[in-house]
């Protein structure tokens, strides 16, 4: 249409007024919406001005340098109240991406079980697999996050009659308390091992497929990388005499002292949000793998594959291909939910930034650093997404 | 081996009774093979371990109807909590001689709801009913002319989180139809701004939009002027849930064929005209089924207002479990509550299913 239009503009540019030639107005309403947009914006902006210098708050990032002055509850770098806000909102980013990173994992785990059991041809587990996807979906996750967070403080025991279910670890009040290997020098060794056999595993990979594609010989990638993964620490842990010794849990007064806590908040938040986002990764696991026609893997088994060739080499990669772009989507939402951890008192970062508003009075900032903050989260995944799309897009002839 | 008379030896060779009727059914879906009926054992081991002892808690060893006195005595669910608060958690603050006001209106809303599900009545009638009925709603609740006004402050319970999801909807449609059409238009500035408007909305937590109207809305509002907090609430999310809408309307408008829009613009029709009259119908229709989508998580989502201390349903039971004679029954509560946003949400996503196979026209 507008190349139509711009040929006729040309061939009578007097004979047509402004206001009916399709390119000037299109320019003109475009001029008037930004128009209409700024100046919008800046009475917002004069109104908040004059509001903030009424009121007498300070405005710009300089409380970031500034004495925080509270406590954080769990925290994986080293703080106190007396380092900054900057520090503190570091905190809450990190305690984020910690609930984030592990609800992520946990998510595609009991997603991709719960989505393989709804297309179970036992009935029983199918139906079940079905109930667990409909009540969680349904039930909002703020909800689920109250529900968890009661019963760890209403159901569960006080420390001295903590519930024992195995050996080291118990559960009670106070959150989750386990048995953890005791500090010993050669776990920094061990963990570079595991490294190492991991980058081993990826040129196995790659060299793996390169002979595939030339010779058709497949090769036991993955049985060889986790048996890479298991021997390598193994033999470093035996070379350094093989240290056995716990950091078992005891009783000191009403508290445990040694092991490893979990927190209730942190259980609670991590338990409400994998079991709501569980429920709708099922279903896009589901759908992919149904996405997968009947004739491929008719055709995969036709030219002498074995059930596990059919899934790996034919199932799988066509189903990823359906799974990936919503189940990322389902990651952000994960990571966006996370921010309901204010309810229940987790330091998440949207938890850190609001005491930190409520303290200084800046909320024009500290609402801009929560929405940079998630909006990184965002576009990162979303970079992620572009590039995955573009690797395994279908070639189209 | 008779082959002189296959009839009659088919007449009475029947089916081994482990492939036909209740026994075969088992068979085939339950213990096909060693693994299958190895799942099924587990799983019908995990429902006896659970199960029963969750039935004792809840039916046997529970309680109904009494005080709380009574249910410190039993070992199982204290379902009383919910009859004998049953007001203020449906009805919260809402002055208590008025409260037929709310009741009214919450029957008036399920009456046009299931007037609505039923598709023969999707005419022209409709559009105007609803807003005849909203209006009516809003009346009851507020009040006016000669009803003693209800200020919002004072919605609280059930109605409260209908009528933020609800006007949440009906406030965003329209924005997110804009925005939608925004996102496909040639103009670059339009473009760019519908945009960064929907990138940047479905980017952040809906949190983050309520922090944003309870602590910075009134900063930017002239000296004197306020509006009150619910207000603020229902405006950011009407904002957040436009975004959204406008990425499943985009969905709708991607949907419709070239053709379409060529023959709008063969007929001489201006663009808004073309909207109006050939596309939006068509796509707004496609897009009715994820559309319910949206309204199940706009109403879930509403729950969070319970963040910046609006009374929704969910907040008007934490209140209720901080009274002391009541403390200790969270999980009842919380239970009762699962289930009636289950019934809410389940009978919508069973309706937006059943819908998307009827208007399925299988092109």
């Amino acid at each position: 249409m507008s190349k139509a239009t711009r040929s006729n503009a040309d061939l009578t540019p007097s004979a047509v007024p402004f206001w009916r030639d399709p390119r000037k107005r299109a320019i003109i309403f475009q001029i008037v919406v930004l128009l209409l947009v700024f100046s919008t914006a800046y009475v917002l902006f004069s109104n908040t001005q004059s509001n903030l210098r009424r009121q007498s708050i300070a405005t710009g990032f300089g409380f970031l340098q500034v004495e925080s002055g509270f406590e954080i509850g769990e925290s994986v770098i080293e703080y106190s109240s007396a380092n900054t806000y900057g520090r503190a909102l570091l905190v809450g980013t990190l305690n984020t991406i910690k609930v984030s990173l592990i609800g992520i994992v946990l998510m595609i785990i009991l997603g991709v079980f719960v989505g393989i059991a709804r297309l179970s041809r036992n009935w029983l587990v199918s139906r079940l697999a079905g109930i667990f996807i409909e009540v969680m979906q349904n039930i909002p996750v703020l909800l689920q996050l109250f529900f968890w967070y009661a019963i760890f403080y209403e159901a569960f025991p006080a420390p001295r009659q903590a519930l024992n279910p195995l050996p080291g670890i118990f559960l009670c009040n106070r959150g989750l308390i386990m048995a953890v290997p005791a500090k010993h020098p050669a776990h920094l060794p061990m963990l570079i091992a595991l490294a190492v056999a991991a980058v081993l595993w990826w040129l196995l990979a790659r060299w793996a497929k390169k002979v595939q594609d030339r010779t058709g010989r497949i090769f036991p990638v993955v049985r060889t990388g986790l048996g890479l993964c298991l021997l390598f620490p193994a033999l470093v842990w035996l070379a350094y005499g093989a240290p056995k010794a716990m950091d078992v849990p005891v009783l000191q007064g009403f508290n445990f002292g040694g092991g490893v806590t979990v927190s209730p908040e942190f259980s609670a938040l991590l338990i409400g949000l994998v079991l709501y986002t569980s429920a709708f990764v099922a279903e896009i696991v589901r759908a992919g793998i149904q996405a997968v026609t009947r004739g491929q893997i008719e055709a995969a088994m036709s030219i002498g594959l074995r059930s596990g060739q059919v899934l790996h080499l034919v199932v799988l990669p066509q189903a990823l291909r359906v799974i990936v772009p919503p189940l990322t989507s389902q990651m952000l939402n994960l990571t966006k939910n996370s921010s309901l951890a204010i309810a229940i008192g987790y330091a998440d970062f949207v938890s850190v930034a609001n005491t930190t508003i409520n303290q200084t009075g800046q909320a024009i900032e500290g609402v801009a650093l929560i929405m940079a903050v998630y909006l990184c989260f965002s576009l990162s995944t979303s970079a992620f997404m572009n590039w995955y799309n573009k690797k395994t897009a279908l070639v189209e002839r | 081996m008779s082959q002189s008379n296959p009839v009659k030896a088919r007449e009475h060779l029947k089916p081994p009774v482990t492939e036909v009727g209740v026994l075969g059914w088992i068979h085939q879906n339950l213990f096909n093979s060693w693994f299958n009926s190895l799942l099924t054992l587990l799983a019908l081991y995990g429902l006896f371990v659970t199960i029963p002892p969750m039935f004792k808690w809840a039916f046997v060893d529970s309680l109904w109807f009494s005080g709380p006195e009574a249910c410190r005595e039993i070992d199982g669910a204290c379902w009383s909590i919910i009859p004998s608060n049953a007001r203020f958690i449906f009805l919260g603050f809402f002055p208590e001689d008025q409260q037929w006001r709310p009741l009214i209106a919450m029957i008036l809303l399920f009456v046009l709801v299931f007037y609505t599900q039923n598709r023969k009545s999707w005419n022209r009638a409709l559009f105007p009913i609803w807003v005849c009925g909203l209006f009516v709603m809003g009346w009851l609740m507020h009040g006016g002319l000669g009803m003693p006004v209800v200020e919002t402050a004072k919605w609280s319970g059930l109605p409260l989180t209908l009528i933020l999801s609800l006007f949440g909807m009906v406030g965003a449609y329209p924005l997110g139809v804009l925005l939608a059409l925004g996102r496909r238009s040639k103009l670059p500035v339009i473009h760019s701004l519908s945009v960064v408007y929907i990138e940047l909305i479905r980017g952040v937590p809906l949190i983050s939009m309520l922090f944003m109207s309870s602590i910075m809305f009134p900063l930017f509002l002239p000296e004197g002027v306020t509006f009150d907090k619910v207000l603020r609430a229902q405006v950011a999310i009407i904002l957040f849930t436009a975004a959204y809408i406008a990425e499943v309307v985009r969905g709708g408008l991607q949907a419709i064929p070239k053709g379409q829009y060529e023959a709008a613009d063969s007929l001489g029709l201006k663009y808004g005209q073309a909207m109006r009259l050939i596309v939006l119908p068509q796509a707004l229709k496609i897009v009715i089924p994820p559309s319910v989508g949206i309204l199940i998580s706009a109403f879930k989502d509403t729950s969070l207002v319970v963040i910046i201390a609006l009374y929704d349903v969910l907040k008007t039971t934490k209140v209720t479990l901080s009274n002391p004679e009541w403390m200790g029954y969270s999980s009842e509560a919380y239970l009762f509550l699962a289930v009636l946003y289950f019934i809410f949400c389940y009978a919508m996503s069973n309706y937006s299913r059943k819908l998307e196979k009827a208007l399925h026209r299988g092109h």
